[in-house]
């Protein structure tokens, strides 16, 4: 029998390594993995790269795995927030490399890798800073920037329900990276508010088919 | 001169968008249009995190953490409205699916480029999110902004000194003066505010402009 879902947290980030890539799910606050989070930080791996659209909001979440210092480079597309003190005081420290990239870019960037392309042609940064010295073409009326794919060995992601066989459902605008990054991961591994038996969640609903997702947790399992 | 106000242009740039539009606005200034569209006319706001048919702020105590904006503030969703993930967002915005996104600006130029992400500063902390992909994909780009700066400046340039958010991208400027549309004849002056004409209104920028009502 065929069970994704895992009795603990600590189960769910078991054998996140020093140097991982570890792609993590979430608009500001809203879909953030925050109990996925704390196990990772309690698991202790270091010289992460991490891909979220921001870096981190506050002190919890993503902040508080800046502020462990377990992240070496984040590639985001938004860092610059009201409440981003803990990357602020990182970067302009010189202690964590960032790698800026369009949100849409960043998207398809995920996309990409979870489709299995070598590359894609995208028209957006053409001409900027943040295309400076990327190969380009012209394709017809416009001009584009090659840009390579961003694949992850892990994807820490938030859904709201999910059954033993990894498909999962979201909840509003917390869906956001999550159904992409689940795809560009190698191993794929999901909070969920609820677990639903086999068969609950309507098929013609299914958000994220299982094929994307190695392990389910449950955010009221007991942490540990 | 009847300069405008913020929520004076934000009104302004409501009257322009039609029924049936699918519409971005971007964060800052531009998220004021949303208060002026009229309740009876079937807009549908876009915002990137992966909303369709955004509705006002909840009343107090009714916010949900799961449901906010692009700025991450409280938002609702109207009936009708739906929720898709990040790729299909940003498809609908670089797919040319969207027909108006609106966008603040530091700096647009005579051609149309747009500056509004970064001042360039060395110490600043750069942050793009999605408005390289706005300023490229929809099918027209709104800019609203004051025509200068606080120290007087005109912020519609000849280049801009600013990096680029993008290219030849933005078709209208909303200013607190006046209307101008960005086309391949040059910069016509659509409206210009009581008291401003268009010669004193030429004297403000560094480009020529073209009476459009001439």
């Amino acid at each position: 029998m065929i069970d994704k879902i895992v009795s603990s947290l600590d189960a769910a980030v078991a054998g996140i390594h020093d140097g991982a890539t570890v792609m993590i799910g979430g608009f500001g606050t809203a879909g953030m993995p925050n109990h996925l989070i704390d196990a990772l930080i309690a698991q202790g791996a270091r010289d992460l790269t991490i891909v979220n659209n921001n870096a981190g909001n506050g002190e919890t979440g993503l902040a508080a795995l800046l502020k462990a210092k377990r992240v070496k480079k984040i590639i985001c597309s938004f860092p610059r927030q009201a409440d981003s003190q803990v990357f602020d005081a990182l970067y302009q420290a010189g202690e964590i490399e960032l790698e800026l990239v369009p949100q849409g870019n960043l998207a398809a960037r995920i996309q990409a890798a979870g489709a299995g392309l070598g590359a894609i042609f995208t028209p957006t940064g053409y001409g900027t800073l943040l295309a400076e010295g990327k190969e380009t073409r012209r394709i017809g009326e416009r001009n584009y920037v090659l840009e390579y794919p961003i694949r992850a060995d892990f994807a820490l992601i938030k859904a709201h329900r999910g059954d033993r066989w990894g498909n999962l459902v979201y909840r509003k605008a917390a869906r956001n990276f999550g159904p992409i990054m689940a795809t560009a991961a190698a191993c794929t591994i999901a909070q969920v508010d609820e677990l639903a038996e086999l068969g609950d969640l309507d098929p013609e609903g299914v958000i994220t088919p299982g094929i994307f997702v190695q392990r389910v947790v449950a955010t009221a399992t007991a942490a540990c | 001169m009847n300069r405008l106000n913020r929520n004076e242009m934000a009104a302004r740039v409501a009257r322009d968008i039609p029924e049936g539009a699918y519409v971005n606005l971007g964060i800052g200034l531009p998220t004021k249009v949303a208060n002026y569209l009229p309740a009876d006319r079937d807009i549908f706001l876009h915002s990137e995190n992966g909303l369709l048919g955004m509705g006002p702020a909840p009343a107090p105590g009714q916010e949900d953490p799961e449901l906010i904006n692009a700025g991450k503030e409280p938002v609702t969703l109207l009936r009708g409205g739906c929720f898709f993930h990040h790729g299909d967002s940003f498809a609908m915005m670089r797919g040319g699916h969207l027909d108006i996104c609106v966008l603040g600006a530091f700096q647009v130029s005579a051609m149309g480029d747009l500056a509004n992400w970064h001042t360039g500063a060395p110490d600043a902390i750069p942050a793009v999110g999605g408005a390289m992909d706005l300023a490229i994909g929809a099918k027209q780009v709104f800019v609203m902004m004051e025509l200068l700066t606080k120290t007087g400046q005109s912020k519609l340039v000849e280049h801009c000194t600013y990096p680029l958010t993008g290219i030849g991208c933005v078709n209208r400027l909303y200013t607190d003066v006046a209307v101008i549309d960005i086309t391949r004849d040059g910069l016509l002056v659509r409206e210009r505010v009581d008291g401003l004409s268009f010669a004193d209104l030429q004297a403000l920028v560094p480009v020529p402009l073209v009476d459009a009502g001439a």
